[in-house]
């Protein structure tokens, strides 16, 4: 366990101090945000939306800077080692693929983190969004456990973008903006009607959102598409599942890229 | 005892453009203690011995062992145990420093922070790079670069270890360091093994206990560098240097001529032939000068493990 932590601690080192050392992210990560936020605040505004719904763009915004710190720092992040040569070391040292996901994970959510926190103050701020919460405890978890199911999600896709080699980028690209549609981003998800909006929730992020506008913002219940507390559980169940099926795959990429040689190694 | 054991290993891979027989049919012991040089020239099939050795990939065929475990079964035991480093390579982060990316390393092998420290320190101080310790990766020359990998690979203490290429692409300083960093650290120590691969025959008869060689795929000789030599002692090495470039396809018809290497050069042709009949030499310069060669150069050499090569294999090393 020591040694699973010792490889956690190891890879999440680059991303931390990534995140701290190199301070133009501010810019890229939160200013043009912003920016995209604030469109849609003002659309809402002069259509004249209950203005809660500036509170779902926010709450939207900060959401989406961990899929996307998920899709592009996690699950395409086994085809960039590839390429500059790391992946071979992570395979042949002791430690587990799973603790170098999950260093890069919590790595991830480190930058993540100041650059949602950073939206949330400045976009609260700038739009003067009020917020009432009913009961932190359970936001608190929805939050952490979305976070886990999304990062699990994460992990899963890892390898599978490694099989698929350089279609990663194409399907990265594919998970974006068709998730920001799914996962209701910008809107209550229920929108999209009942049926397509269950399927949806397959995403974490889906089904984390609507628990947390429930939360956040008690006036939009009527347009919730589960109770939260639902909601919780589901995202348990989906960290567990992505979590054991990103084992699965992971022995699986392993396994195919010793027996082709075609994963490990960049020659072929 | 033996540490790596190498039985009847193909490897095959199925490419667009076909089948590729990487190795064929490799059988190999390597014993404790001991610096291992495996010779070939690029495509031969060294990195995919080492690749199969480090459970990287599984043979095609057949099996091998490292300390005893199959490496297509037993990878976990194995991989505490071992460690490598390449020629050329770029692993680590460019925004971490030599001290934190040798550090990150270190810590997927479960090395407690303050004893990584002080190897790091250790390991800086013999190769003489703790003026880099704070510089950040991204901003090292290549030489720097691979001290650093070097030192990674040697941090984790393993008791074999592979050094694929090492001094690929180092200046003549550089490698001479590490050459010397890797015969002392085994000398240091008992019963760790290195296994280098090379294409620079003098690195592997300075280095090497014992040297296979390996062409196409098959190991074609095994052996200390001075029992390979031995193969080729009543024969010598030839070096001519002609100009302008001259039609040589006669030269395998002189009597006495073994083998010969051709390359090109500025303004003509450098030859190097193996014979074994000094009489013939007068043969080869008569041939030369009624060609409209000019001799620039002539040299009578003692064999090199790159004539054995030659001898085995009629083609150069590099």
């Amino acid at each position: 366990m020591i040694k699973f932590l010792r490889a956690v601690k190891g890879r999440a080192y680059p991303r931390v101090i990534g995140a701290i050392r190199e301070p133009s992210w501010m810019f890229w990560e939160v200013f043009l945000p912003l920016l995209s936020i604030s469109a849609y605040v003002f659309v809402y505004r002069s259509l004249h939306a209950p203005p809660e719904f500036e509170g779902f763009v926010i709450l939207g915004g900060i959401m989406t800077a961990y899929w996307l710190n998920v899709l592009w720092g996690m699950a395409s992040q086994f085809y960039w080692e590839k390429e500059v040569g790391n992946l071979q070391y992570y395979i042949m040292a002791p430690a587990s693929l799973e603790s170098i996901l999950a260093g890069m994970a919590l790595g991830g959510m480190f930058g993540t983190t100041t650059r949602a926190v950073s939206v949330l103050i400045l976009g609260t701020l700038l739009f003067h969004v009020h917020m009432s919460l009913t009961s932190p405890l359970l936001l608190v978890a929805v939050f952490l456990i979305c976070l886990a199911a999304m990062y699990a999600m994460g992990m899963m896709f890892a390898s599978l973008f490694l099989l698929w080699g350089r279609e990663a980028w194409v399907l990265s690209s594919l998970f974006e903006e068709p998730i920001y549609f799914l996962s209701g981003q910008n809107f209550p998800v229920k929108a999209l009607g009942s049926s397509v909006a269950l399927a949806a929730s397959i995403i974490p992020l889906t089904l984390g959102l609507d628990a947390m506008r429930q939360l956040i913002f008690p006036s939009s219940i009527p347009y919730a598409l589960l109770n939260p507390y639902l909601e919780l559980i589901i995202l348990v169940v989906l960290t567990f599942l992505y979590f054991i099926l990103a084992r699965i795959f992971l022995k699986k990429m392993e396994k195919i890229g010793k027996t082709k040689g075609t994963i490990i190694t960049r020659w072929l | 005892m033996n540490s790596i054991e190498v039985k009847g290993v193909w490897r095959i891979f199925k490419t667009r453009e076909g089948i590729v027989e990487a190795l064929k049919d490799v059988n190999l012991e390597i014993r404790k203690g001991e610096l291992f040089g495996l010779l070939g020239p690029n495509g031969a099939g060294k990195t995919t011995l080492i690749r199969i050795l480090t459970t990287l990939l599984l043979p095609t065929r057949g099996k091998a062992y490292v300390l005893g475990y199959d490496t297509s079964t037993e990878e976990l035991k194995i991989r505490p145990l071992i460690n490598m480093v390449s020629g050329g390579e770029y692993s680590g982060y460019g925004l971490l420093t030599v001290k934190e990316n040798l550090w990150m390393f270190s810590q997927f092998y479960g090395i407690p922070g303050k004893i990584a420290k002080k190897r790091i320190y250790e390991f800086a101080e013999k190769l003489r790079f703790k003026d880099i310790l704070n510089k950040k990766v991204r901003n090292l020359s290549t030489g720097q670069r691979q001290k650093m990998n070097i030192a990674r690979g040697f941090l984790t203490d393993p008791k074999v270890i592979f050094l694929d290429e090492p001094t690929l692409g180092l200046d003549v300083e550089v490698a001479r360091e590490i050459r010397k960093f890797v015969k002392s650290w085994i000398m240091e120590r008992d019963n760790r093994t290195v296994v280098l691969t090379t294409h620079y025959m003098h690195e592997a008869e300075q280095l090497c206990d014992r040297v296979a060689i390996i062409n196409e795929g098959r190991i074609i000789a095994v052996d200390t560098v001075e029992n390979l030599k031995k193969r080729i002692s009543s024969e010598f090495s030839l070096v001519i240097k002609v100009s302008p470039k001259v039609d040589i396809s006669w030269i395998s018809s002189i009597d006495g001529v073994l083998k010969y290497l051709c390359s090109e050069e500025e303004n003509g042709i450098r030859l190097r032939i193996i014979m074994d009949k000094e009489e013939s030499i007068g043969d080869l310069v008569d041939g030369f000068i009624k060609r409209g060669g000019k001799i620039n150069y002539l040299n009578k050499e003692e064999p090199t493990l790159e004539d054995v090569f030659l001898k085995l294999t009629g083609r150069g090393l590099e």
